[in-house]
């Protein structure tokens, strides 16, 4: 196995343990605030790395962009490998903007709304 | 309007591109997936984004309820007339390759382009339509508390 499926590997299974992570934070969570937290932070960082593992391949991957113009084959060959990364980046750019602002403004709303933060099993009564 | 400076700014910034993505989706649906149901929906979104966060009353003004109504049903008729001129033309509904009798291939690109326009104009004007009807009930709820 070349050392670039393994890290298409590594990342993909990062991105994949931290969409399962959040989900199962936005399942078993008690409030609002602590779920968004769950699935906000963990989406962010699990489309990320998942992101990051499929940008590997034509990045890096035998026929890259990057290996392509290393090896002299100028644009023509690094072409199809630029677009699809360039898709890729948009895509992590949008959702890296969109869903934190998403999350910011169901956060802000339910604050807004006075939705009071979970302070605790017994309710925050003993300090 | 300062309690929602983030998202205001950040919606600013991506319904631009939420268009674009949208017509870059309209015209796509002829050579891979893609097409007019799913390019009005995305154009439905940035402007019912752009209807959550400058309000209801700017919605109306850049996409006006008549402007909606119209285009709603001018979709229907551009996928309607498309199927009717083929038939008139002597082929069944729909069967683009009459468009140009030469060259049957151009027919069913044009027909296709065609027909895409009309479900995305009817798609984003029908899903806008929804989104301000329920605002708009919103709004009457709201004025009948106070």
């Amino acid at each position: 196995m070349s050392p670039v499926m393994v890290l298409v590997g590594v990342l993909l299974g990062f991105g994949s343990l931290f969409l399962v992570t959040g989900a199962v934070g936005l399942l078993r969570f008690p409030d609002v605030y602590t779920r968004l937290h769950a699935a906000g932070v963990g989406d962010t960082l699990g489309a990320g790395l998942i992101l990051a593992g499929l940008l590997v391949i034509p990045t890096f991957g035998d026929h890259g962009w990057v290996v392509e113009l290393a090896a002299g084959h100028g644009w023509h060959g690094a072409e199809h490998g630029v677009v699809t990364s360039f898709k890729l980046v948009s895509i992590l750019f949008f959702m890296w903007v969109s869903g934190t602002t998403a999350c910011h403004a169901l956060a802000k709303s339910a604050h807004l709304a006075g939705v009071v933060p979970w302070r605790g099993v017994d309710g925050g009564t003993e300090e | 309007m300062t309690r929602k400076t983030i998202v205001r700014v950040v919606s600013k910034a991506l319904i631009p591109f939420i268009l674009l993505f949208a017509l870059y989706t309209q015209f796509h649906g002829d050579y891979g997936p893609g097409g007019g149901f799913q390019a009005g929906v995305i154009l439905a979104a940035g402007l019912v984004v752009y209807g959550l966060v400058v309000g209801l009353d700017a919605l109306n003004a850049v996409f006006p309820p008549a402007v909606r109504e119209v285009c709603a049903a001018m979709g229907v008729l551009i996928y309607a007339g498309v199927g009717f001129t083929t038939m008139a033309l002597g082929g069944r509904f729909l069967e683009y390759g009459v468009l140009t009798p030469h060259h049957p291939e151009h027919g069913q690109h044009y027909g296709i382009l065609l027909v895409e326009l009309g479900v995305g104009l009817t798609v984003s004007s029908v899903m806008v339509i929804l989104f301000a009807a329920f605002a708009a009930r919103a709004r009457v709820a709201q004025t009948e508390v106070v």
